[in-house]
């Protein structure tokens, strides 16, 4: 296979120096670093929109924002977070710049289709916000159900479906050209079972992208049909099922949720081990949960729907099948407290980060079970029970990664490093504030409080203020973050190639890396994970479980 | 002598296992249940708790012990153990969750089929209890335009009534921005409360006039959503006397958050004379049973 090189163009059309970030760059890694920054420019504003939706909650009534600005604010906030956020950033931020090192190839398979998809994320993103200024915008939330949907103002409604469309082609590009890159690029010699988890995480996601997100895009053309021709597929008043609807807005959302999260999986399998210079533990078995994650997660959406109008036996299978992807994920989770038991863990801010993770995204997932058993979530369906749920799975667990792989990446990025009293900072006021926020509105919900709601019964006053103090202190917690990426960048101390003593390939280049990522040929890295001092004391064959729990051989 | 770290192990376990069983049983986040499906709620609740706090803490633990003593001392730049796997141990942790979550959904499949949620919505009593009003609806709106064409008769989800019950207290239920109407086809009376007699079971029968909305009310456990085009049905038996909040739970516009009632219980003979007082049909409910409503 031929692949454009960045090169090629390097002197004629392309520009260089600091001005190639705001061009149609075919580098991966400008590619991923526009991804990167676009994606944090939108979590501030999408984060500042959160914050309004605190203030409002600060008080049992409706006093701050207008009644359908809130709504407009609510609707900005999810669609914000998850679609110019969460996606582009563990997707195509850390895709491009790390799987075609990791494949060891000089760039993605198509470097052009890869600028494309990035650029059509800025209009979409500056149409989806603009529409708040001109056209007022969608008030239906971030999953827009009609007949709703239908009759609020049908100006900022399409605008939505407009821009969600744009950013869901702009995701099904990305992962056509992650598989082709996985698939395809590998550097001669290197076999699928020796590249870096992250790799199979990408494949595992960019398969989800592929199969679920043309289904939204379909979904959304008819709505908008609905909205714009009267035509009637989601209008009961023209024989409409709104129903329908929603199974098939689930069947990409539900799988969407491990779009945003199976990134996060391979990017702590990344750093685990390096931090703990320890082999990430069950290799085979990781890339098998992935896998199962990905068979599992395309059948389970209907677990959004249990009190629609979904008869019995639908019901018992979505609960069965959603159950039983605590399997693989617990596997998963094992393996990464089993790599770090009897390691030497440098406790820095990606560490921290990390495990923060794991502890979040276990409260997440035990919830997430529960929920999933038909009788609990008919309780607390659309409640603020299932804001916090979803909060520790996404904000505990995805963005949390994020701040870990910044920290751990940054070096490569720059050549300099962050400074870790001020990533140590920013992890504590993030953590304790995230609690703060999320952890006492699983009470609210089972207590009465429903989702997406600007007023509230006043018993429910104390708690929400909690929460809109830990929401303050997660905002208060960018401002080490913010000031320590940017003066780092300039004052930071210098990194040298490798300064984690890593073995994956994007370590083994300068640090930032030149234009076709290595001088001289890619390097065959035959055992990403090969960490560790050989077993002197105990060999794995006859190693128990109980000799590795009990700590036997640690020395 | 040093104590082997497995009986550690061990004991640690078994305390985490007792401990978890005894705060699932003492924990007392739930609001007050007053219906007959609510205690059978909060014991999936705390069995659910139980397990949920063993595994958290668990895992927890595990995570800050490793942190502590594993972490790196100062000067060492050694590696830690190349061990890459175990199969023994994978089996274990794939063995373990399987089986909990297997256990898991079985009880609750019993407790919702208690619940009275497997029960067939579409069997030929229950057809027969919706058929009449339902009927007539679809025929007024064909054509019309109307927001609501309800297929004769068929219900589209909910929680059932055990088909010979008889004792039933039908109610409809019509929801709009942002407002439940409640009609008691049996004295036609119309309320925008819900009364009910503390004991009998009631059957609600919902429709949606706009968009969809969703009728809970968190201390009898329940949620159903109202869906427009689809009738949907939910019964209860409440069983404590009192009001309880009525909310809307599913976003229907600006003013959702308002969108509230409340649902009274009486003691029967309470409910008796709040029905005579109420109903235009009180001298002849006896006899009316279900009459298609005007
Ligand atoms: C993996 C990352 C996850 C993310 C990002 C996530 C996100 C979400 C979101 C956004 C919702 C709310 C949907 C809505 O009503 O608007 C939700 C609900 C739900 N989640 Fe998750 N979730 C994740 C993991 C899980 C897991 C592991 C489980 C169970 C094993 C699970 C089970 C559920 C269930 C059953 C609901 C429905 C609750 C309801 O609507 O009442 N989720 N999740
Ligand atoms: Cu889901
Ligand atoms: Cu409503």
């Amino acid at each position: 296979m031929t692949v454009a090189s960045p090169n090629d163009f390097q002197e004629s059309l392309q520009p260089q120096g600091w001005l190639r970030y705001f061009s149609f760059s075919l580098d991966h890694k400008v590619i991923g670093l526009q991804y990167l920054v676009t994606g944090f420019i939108f979590y501030f504003i999408g984060g500042a929109l959160a914050g309004v939706i605190r203030a409002e909650l600060a008080s049992p009534i409706s006093d701050f924002v207008g009644r359908e600005t809130y709504n407009e604010v609510l609707t900005l906030h999810g669609t914000v977070m998850i679609f110019l956020w969460i996606v582009p950033v563990v997707n195509g931020g850390f895709g491009n710049y790390l799987i075609p090192f990791y494949v060891g190839a000089r760039d993605m398979a198509f470097p052009r289709l890869n600028a494309v998809a990035f650029w059509m994320i800025p209009p979409a993103g500056i149409l989806l916000i603009g529409s708040y200024f001109i056209t007022g915008s969608a008030q239906s939330g971030w999953t827009a159900y009609p007949p709703l949907s239908i009759t609020t103002p049908a100006l900022g409604q399409v605008v939505w479906i407009v821009s969600v469309l744009l950013l869901g082609g702009s995701s099904i590009f990305g992962g056509i050209n992650f598989i082709a890159t996985i698939l395809k690029l590998r550097r001669p010699g290197l076999k699928l079972m020796q590249l870096p988890m992250y790799c199979w995480a990408m494949l595992g996601t960019s398969i989800l992208v592929v199969l679920s997100t043309p289904v939204l895009a379909g979904t959304l053309l008819l709505l908008s049909f609905d909205i714009v021709a009267h035509t009637g597929f989601f209008n009961p008043a023209m024989g409409g099922n709104v129903v329908v609807y929603q199974h098939l807005f689930w069947f990409y959302s539900h799988p969407a949720v491990y779009i945003m999260v199976l990134p996060a999986f391979g990017l702590v399998s990344e750093i685990l081990p390096i931090h703990s210079r320890k082999p990430l533990f069950g290799y085979t078995t990781m890339v098998y949960s992935i896998m199962a994650i990905v068979v599992l997660g395309l059948v389970v959406w209907a677990h959004h729907m249990f009190t629609s109008g979904t008869p019995p036996w639908m019901r018992l299978f979505f609960t069965i099948a959603t159950s039983f992807i605590a399997v693989p994920t617990g596997i998963k989770f094992f393996n990464w407290l089993a790599t770090l038991w009897g390691g030497k863990l440098a406790l820095n801010s990606a560490m921290l980060f990390s495990c923060a993770f794991i502890v979040n995204f276990v409260f997440g997932g035990i919830t997430g079970v529960a929920l999933a058993q038909v009788p609990f979530d008919i309780h607390v369906h659309d409640t603020y029970f299932v804001v916090g749920h979803f909060h520790y799975i996404v904000y505990g667990g995805t963005v949390f990664v994020i701040f870990a792989s910044i920290y751990h990446w940054y070096p490569k990025f720059t050549g300099r490093m962050l400074n870790e009293d001020l990533g140590r900072l920013h992890f504590l006021l993030t953590f304790i504030g995230f609690n703060l926020c999320f952890a006492p509105q699983h009470w609210l919900g089972l207590n009465g409080m429903p989702r997406r709601v600007a007023e509230y019964d006043p018993s429910f006053t104390t708690l929400n203020q909690i929460s809109s103090v830990g929401a303050l202190l997660m905002a208060i917690s960018s401002l080490p973050f913010l000031y320590n990426v940017l003066v780092s960048a300039f004052r930071g101390r210098v990194a040298g190639d490798n300064p984690w003593n890593a073995l994956t390939p994007e370590w083994l280049t300068s640090s930032p890396p030149p234009v076709e990522n290595w001088v001289g040929e890619a390097p065959l890295v035959e055992h990403p994970y090969g960490y560790g001092v050989p077993e002197d004391t105990l060999s794995v064959a006859a190693a128990t479980g109980r000799d590795l729990w009990s700590g036997a051989g640690r020395r | 002598m040093p104590i082997p770290s497995a009986l550690v192990t061990l004991l640690v376990g078994m305390a985490l296992v007792l401990s978890g069983l005894w705060v699932g049983y003492n924990v007392n986040v739930l609001p007050l249940d007053a219906s007959a499906n609510a205690p059978v709620y909060d014991a999936l609740f705390r069995v659910l708790f139980s397990i949920g706090t063993i595994l958290f803490v668990g895992i927890v633990g595990l995570v800050l012990f490793s942190l502590v003593r594993f972490r790196r001392r100062a000067g060492d730049i050694t590696d830690g153990q190349a061990i890459e796997g175990n199969l023994l141990l994978e089996i274990v942790w794939t063995a373990i969750p399987a089986i909990v979550v297997l256990f898991v959904g079985l009880y609750s499949y019993d407790i919702y089929e208690r619940m009275g949620g497997m029960s067939s919505l579409n069997d030929h009593a229950a057809m027969h209890r919706m058929a009449p009003t339902e009927t007539e609806t679809m025929e007024a709106s064909v054509g019309a335009g109307s927001a609501v064409s309800a297929p004769a008769a068929r219900v589209w989800g909910g929680i059932g009534v055990a088909a010979d019950d008889v004792n039933v207290l039908p109610v409809e239920v019509t929801a709009m921005q942002f407002a439940f109407i409640f009609h008691y086809p049996d004295g036609d009376i119309t309320s925008g409360e819900l009364h009910v007699p503390n004991g009998r079971p009631v059957e609600l029968r919902m429709k949606a006039n706009d968009v969809i909305h969703a009728f809970w009310v968190p201390q009898f456990r329940i949620k159903q959503d109202v869906i427009p085009g689809q009738p949907t049905v939910l019964t209860f038996t409440p069983t404590k006397s009192g009001s309880y909040p009525i909310v809307c739970a599913e976003l229907c516009g600006p003013y959702h958050g308002g969108m509230r009632s409340t649902v009274v219980v009486h003691e029967p003979d309470a409910y008796d004379a709040w029905f005579e007082k109420n109903s235009p049909l009180a001298a002849t409910v006896a006899s009316a049973s279900l009459t298609p409503t005007a």
